[in-house]
Protein backbone atom coordinates (compact mmCIF):
# COMPACT_ATOMS: atom_id res chain seq x y z
CA UNK A 1 0.00 0.00 0.00
CA UNK A 2 2.95 2.59 1.16
CA UNK A 3 5.01 1.87 -2.00
CA UNK A 4 1.41 2.81 -4.60
CA UNK A 5 1.38 5.69 -2.38
CA UNK A 6 4.89 6.71 -3.03
CA UNK A 7 4.91 6.08 -6.59
CA UNK A 8 1.90 8.90 -7.09
CA UNK A 9 3.99 11.25 -5.11
CA UNK A 10 6.83 11.17 -7.24
CA UNK A 11 7.24 12.60 -10.16
CA UNK A 12 7.42 9.89 -13.19
CA UNK A 13 10.33 10.03 -15.28
CA UNK A 14 8.13 11.82 -18.38
CA UNK A 15 7.77 15.08 -16.04
CA UNK A 16 11.39 15.33 -15.44
CA UNK A 17 13.22 18.21 -17.86
CA UNK A 18 15.46 15.82 -20.02
CA UNK A 19 17.32 19.07 -21.39
CA UNK A 20 19.87 16.22 -23.92
CA UNK A 21 16.24 15.52 -25.74
CA UNK A 22 14.88 19.23 -25.61
CA UNK A 23 15.98 20.15 -29.48
CA UNK A 24 14.66 17.34 -30.94
CA UNK A 25 11.35 16.88 -29.13
CA UNK A 26 10.81 20.71 -29.32
CA UNK A 27 12.27 23.40 -31.08
CA UNK A 28 10.29 23.12 -34.27
CA UNK A 29 6.88 23.35 -32.13
CA UNK A 30 8.84 26.08 -30.04
CA UNK A 31 9.94 27.91 -33.66
CA UNK A 32 6.52 27.77 -35.15
CA UNK A 33 5.02 29.39 -32.09
CA UNK A 34 7.09 32.31 -32.29
CA UNK A 35 6.90 32.64 -35.95
CA UNK A 36 3.26 33.10 -35.73
CA UNK A 37 3.80 35.91 -33.30
CA UNK A 38 6.33 37.59 -34.21
CA UNK A 39 6.30 37.48 -38.40
CA UNK A 40 10.13 37.16 -38.63
CA UNK A 41 12.31 34.46 -39.16
CA UNK A 42 15.26 35.38 -37.34
CA UNK A 43 13.85 36.58 -34.24
CA UNK A 44 11.83 33.27 -33.94
CA UNK A 45 15.28 31.60 -33.89
CA UNK A 46 16.88 33.28 -31.64
CA UNK A 47 14.16 32.75 -28.95
CA UNK A 48 14.28 29.35 -29.59
CA UNK A 49 17.92 28.82 -28.67
CA UNK A 50 17.41 31.68 -25.89
CA UNK A 51 14.97 29.71 -24.34
CA UNK A 52 16.45 26.62 -24.23
CA UNK A 53 19.29 28.52 -22.67
CA UNK A 54 17.26 29.75 -19.83
CA UNK A 55 15.34 27.52 -18.98
CA UNK A 56 19.10 25.28 -18.06
CA UNK A 57 19.33 27.97 -15.93
CA UNK A 58 15.73 27.75 -14.07
CA UNK A 59 15.83 24.06 -14.40
CA UNK A 60 15.24 23.58 -10.67
CA UNK A 61 12.47 25.84 -10.66
CA UNK A 62 10.69 23.44 -12.90
CA UNK A 63 7.69 21.69 -11.51
CA UNK A 64 6.68 18.56 -12.51
CA UNK A 65 2.58 19.08 -12.44
CA UNK A 66 3.16 21.07 -15.83
CA UNK A 67 4.75 18.91 -18.50
CA UNK A 68 8.03 19.89 -20.20
CA UNK A 69 6.74 21.12 -23.56
CA UNK A 70 4.10 23.91 -21.75
CA UNK A 71 7.25 24.89 -19.45
CA UNK A 72 9.38 25.86 -22.07
CA UNK A 73 6.34 27.50 -23.90
CA UNK A 74 5.51 29.95 -21.06
CA UNK A 75 9.11 31.17 -21.49
CA UNK A 76 9.37 31.61 -25.00
CA UNK A 77 6.37 33.77 -24.19
CA UNK A 78 7.77 35.94 -21.82
CA UNK A 79 10.56 36.65 -24.37
CA UNK A 80 8.19 37.35 -27.08
CA UNK A 81 6.30 39.92 -25.31
CA UNK A 82 10.13 41.31 -24.22
CA UNK A 83 10.39 41.37 -28.59
CA UNK A 84 7.00 43.37 -28.74
CA UNK A 85 8.30 45.88 -25.94
CA UNK A 86 11.32 46.39 -27.82
CA UNK A 87 9.81 46.93 -30.99
CA UNK A 88 7.48 49.55 -29.46
CA UNK A 89 10.59 51.66 -27.90
CA UNK A 90 12.58 51.48 -31.07
CA UNK A 91 11.30 53.59 -34.61
CA UNK A 92 10.27 51.16 -36.99
CA UNK A 93 11.46 52.17 -39.80
CA UNK A 94 9.37 49.94 -42.17
CA UNK A 95 6.54 52.16 -40.68
CA UNK A 96 7.80 54.95 -41.50
CA UNK A 97 6.15 55.60 -45.29
CA UNK A 98 2.97 54.56 -43.21
CA UNK A 99 1.04 56.36 -40.74
CA UNK A 100 -2.00 55.01 -38.79
CA UNK A 101 -5.11 57.76 -39.55
CA UNK A 102 -6.01 58.33 -36.07
CA UNK A 103 -8.96 60.51 -37.20
CA UNK A 104 -12.16 58.61 -38.91
CA UNK A 105 -14.92 61.02 -37.29
CA UNK A 106 -16.04 64.55 -37.23
CA UNK A 107 -14.61 66.54 -34.38
CA UNK A 108 -18.42 68.29 -33.60
CA UNK A 109 -20.64 65.18 -33.46
CA UNK A 110 -18.23 62.24 -33.82
CA UNK A 111 -19.95 61.37 -37.35
CA UNK A 112 -17.56 59.33 -40.08
CA UNK A 113 -15.59 61.96 -42.00
CA UNK A 114 -17.22 61.47 -45.73
CA UNK A 115 -13.94 59.92 -47.01
CA UNK A 116 -13.90 57.33 -44.01
CA UNK A 117 -17.18 56.44 -44.07
CA UNK A 118 -17.15 52.56 -45.08
CA UNK A 119 -18.66 51.00 -48.06
CA UNK A 120 -19.36 47.23 -48.81
CA UNK A 121 -16.42 45.45 -49.87
CA UNK A 122 -16.11 42.70 -52.58
CA UNK A 123 -17.23 40.08 -50.33
CA UNK A 124 -17.36 39.65 -46.23
CA UNK A 125 -17.69 36.06 -46.18
CA UNK A 126 -14.63 35.08 -48.12
CA UNK A 127 -11.95 33.01 -46.03
CA UNK A 128 -8.53 33.73 -46.52
CA UNK A 129 -7.09 30.38 -45.80
CA UNK A 130 -8.77 29.83 -49.08
CA UNK A 131 -8.98 33.13 -51.19
CA UNK A 132 -4.77 33.87 -51.31
CA UNK A 133 -4.85 37.43 -52.64
CA UNK A 134 -7.36 38.34 -49.06
CA UNK A 135 -4.40 36.46 -47.21
CA UNK A 136 -2.03 38.79 -48.79
CA UNK A 137 -4.12 41.78 -48.41
CA UNK A 138 -4.52 41.22 -44.83
CA UNK A 139 -1.25 40.21 -44.08
CA UNK A 140 0.05 43.42 -45.92
CA UNK A 141 -2.45 45.61 -43.07
CA UNK A 142 -1.58 43.75 -40.21
CA UNK A 143 2.45 44.98 -41.24
CA UNK A 144 1.13 48.28 -41.60
CA UNK A 145 0.18 48.80 -37.39
CA UNK A 146 2.48 50.31 -35.33
CA UNK A 147 3.72 47.29 -33.16
CA UNK A 148 2.53 48.16 -30.04
CA UNK A 149 -1.23 47.73 -31.96
CA UNK A 150 -0.13 44.67 -33.60
CA UNK A 151 1.01 43.23 -30.34
CA UNK A 152 -1.79 44.04 -28.64
CA UNK A 153 -3.80 42.32 -31.30
CA UNK A 154 -2.13 39.44 -31.87
CA UNK A 155 -1.98 38.38 -27.70
CA UNK A 156 -5.90 39.04 -27.99
CA UNK A 157 -6.63 37.21 -31.26
CA UNK A 158 -4.02 34.21 -30.95
CA UNK A 159 -3.78 33.87 -27.46
CA UNK A 160 -6.74 34.79 -25.74
CA UNK A 161 -5.34 36.70 -23.63
CA UNK A 162 -6.95 38.64 -21.28
CA UNK A 163 -7.41 42.10 -21.17
CA UNK A 164 -5.32 42.79 -17.57
CA UNK A 165 -2.58 40.72 -18.93
CA UNK A 166 -2.22 42.47 -21.89
CA UNK A 167 -2.32 45.91 -20.32
CA UNK A 168 0.22 44.64 -17.78
CA UNK A 169 2.52 43.13 -19.94
CA UNK A 170 3.21 45.62 -22.08
CA UNK A 171 2.31 48.47 -19.53
CA UNK A 172 -0.55 50.07 -21.23
CA UNK A 173 -3.62 51.54 -18.89
CA UNK A 174 -6.96 49.92 -19.58
CA UNK A 175 -8.18 53.09 -21.34
CA UNK A 176 -5.39 53.37 -23.21
CA UNK A 177 -6.08 49.93 -24.54
CA UNK A 178 -9.54 50.34 -25.31
CA UNK A 179 -8.22 53.29 -28.09
CA UNK A 180 -5.57 51.05 -28.92
CA UNK A 181 -8.53 48.47 -29.65
CA UNK A 182 -10.52 50.79 -31.26
CA UNK A 183 -8.51 52.60 -33.85
CA UNK A 184 -6.70 49.07 -34.33
CA UNK A 185 -9.68 47.94 -36.42
CA UNK A 186 -10.37 51.23 -38.02
CA UNK A 187 -7.30 51.29 -39.78
CA UNK A 188 -6.88 47.71 -40.05
CA UNK A 189 -10.80 47.70 -41.92
CA UNK A 190 -9.76 51.18 -43.75
CA UNK A 191 -6.76 49.22 -45.01
CA UNK A 192 -8.43 46.00 -46.24
CA UNK A 193 -11.35 47.91 -47.95
CA UNK A 194 -8.77 50.00 -50.12
CA UNK A 195 -7.79 46.72 -51.76
CA UNK A 196 -10.82 44.52 -51.74
CA UNK B 1 -28.42 68.99 -29.60
CA UNK B 2 -30.81 66.40 -27.38
CA UNK B 3 -29.47 63.25 -25.86
CA UNK B 4 -30.89 60.91 -28.33
CA UNK B 5 -29.93 63.17 -31.13
CA UNK B 6 -26.11 62.61 -30.02
CA UNK B 7 -26.34 59.04 -29.61
CA UNK B 8 -27.69 58.87 -33.00
CA UNK B 9 -24.80 61.08 -34.59
CA UNK B 10 -21.99 59.91 -32.64
CA UNK B 11 -20.43 56.88 -35.29
CA UNK B 12 -17.17 57.28 -33.30
CA UNK B 13 -18.33 56.06 -29.92
CA UNK B 14 -20.81 53.75 -31.62
CA UNK B 15 -18.03 52.13 -33.00
CA UNK B 16 -16.26 52.28 -29.83
CA UNK B 17 -18.62 50.26 -28.49
CA UNK B 18 -18.72 47.79 -31.10
CA UNK B 19 -14.81 46.95 -30.70
CA UNK B 20 -15.66 46.44 -27.12
CA UNK B 21 -18.40 44.24 -27.09
CA UNK B 22 -16.43 41.96 -29.27
CA UNK B 23 -13.97 41.20 -26.09
CA UNK B 24 -16.42 42.43 -23.08
CA UNK B 25 -19.90 42.81 -22.23
CA UNK B 26 -21.12 46.05 -22.47
CA UNK B 27 -22.89 48.03 -19.21
CA UNK B 28 -26.63 48.45 -19.52
CA UNK B 29 -25.80 51.95 -20.22
CA UNK B 30 -24.13 50.85 -23.16
CA UNK B 31 -26.32 48.57 -24.71
CA UNK B 32 -29.01 51.26 -24.92
CA UNK B 33 -26.65 53.65 -26.85
CA UNK B 34 -25.61 51.05 -29.16
CA UNK B 35 -28.46 49.92 -29.88
CA UNK B 36 -30.16 53.52 -30.47
CA UNK B 37 -27.59 54.47 -32.41
CA UNK B 38 -27.42 51.21 -35.02
CA UNK B 39 -31.12 51.07 -35.28
CA UNK B 40 -30.79 54.45 -37.33
CA UNK B 41 -27.33 54.29 -38.95
CA UNK B 42 -26.79 52.06 -41.93
CA UNK B 43 -22.76 52.88 -41.97
CA UNK B 44 -22.28 51.46 -38.18
CA UNK B 45 -24.08 48.48 -39.15
CA UNK B 46 -21.82 47.97 -41.86
CA UNK B 47 -18.86 48.75 -39.92
CA UNK B 48 -19.61 45.91 -37.56
CA UNK B 49 -20.50 43.46 -39.88
CA UNK B 50 -17.24 43.81 -41.49
CA UNK B 51 -15.73 44.38 -38.29
CA UNK B 52 -16.81 40.93 -37.07
CA UNK B 53 -15.81 39.44 -40.43
CA UNK B 54 -12.12 40.91 -39.96
CA UNK B 55 -12.19 39.08 -36.15
CA UNK B 56 -12.99 35.74 -37.81
CA UNK B 57 -10.58 36.01 -40.62
CA UNK B 58 -7.63 37.14 -38.19
CA UNK B 59 -8.29 34.17 -35.83
CA UNK B 60 -8.04 31.71 -38.95
CA UNK B 61 -4.83 33.11 -39.67
CA UNK B 62 -3.29 33.10 -36.74
CA UNK B 63 -3.75 29.86 -35.83
CA UNK B 64 -3.07 28.39 -39.08
CA UNK B 65 0.37 30.08 -39.12
CA UNK B 66 1.03 27.68 -36.44
CA UNK B 67 0.40 24.45 -38.08
CA UNK B 68 1.77 23.11 -40.23
CA UNK B 69 4.65 23.24 -38.29
CA UNK B 70 7.61 25.41 -39.39
CA UNK B 71 11.00 23.39 -39.63
CA UNK B 72 14.28 24.70 -38.44
CA UNK B 73 16.99 23.63 -40.47
CA UNK B 74 19.13 20.29 -39.23
CA UNK B 75 22.39 22.36 -39.04
CA UNK B 76 21.01 25.10 -36.26
CA UNK B 77 19.47 22.36 -34.28
CA UNK B 78 22.73 20.27 -34.28
CA UNK B 79 24.58 23.37 -33.10
CA UNK B 80 22.04 24.42 -30.34
CA UNK B 81 21.97 20.48 -29.07
CA UNK B 82 25.60 21.19 -28.47
CA UNK B 83 25.32 24.06 -26.62
CA UNK B 84 22.88 22.99 -24.54
CA UNK B 85 24.68 19.27 -23.76
CA UNK B 86 27.80 21.99 -23.15
CA UNK B 87 26.53 23.35 -20.40
CA UNK B 88 24.97 20.50 -19.03
CA UNK B 89 28.54 19.26 -18.00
Amino acid sequence: MSSVKNSISQPDSAQRPDPHRWVQRYADFLYSYAFARLDHEEQARDLVQETFLSALEKISQFQGGSSERTWLTAILKYKIIEVYRKRNSGLRIQNMEWEPELEFFEESNGHWKENYSPHAMRSEVADPLVNKELAAILKKCLGRLPALWLAIFTMKHMDDANTDTICGELKVTPSNYWVIIHRTKLNLRACIAKSW
Amino acid sequence: MGVIKKIQYDCRHATYLIEKRQHRSLTIRERMELTIHLTGCSVCRLFQRQSRWINRMVKSLFHQAEEPERKLDDEFKRQLQEKIDGRLK
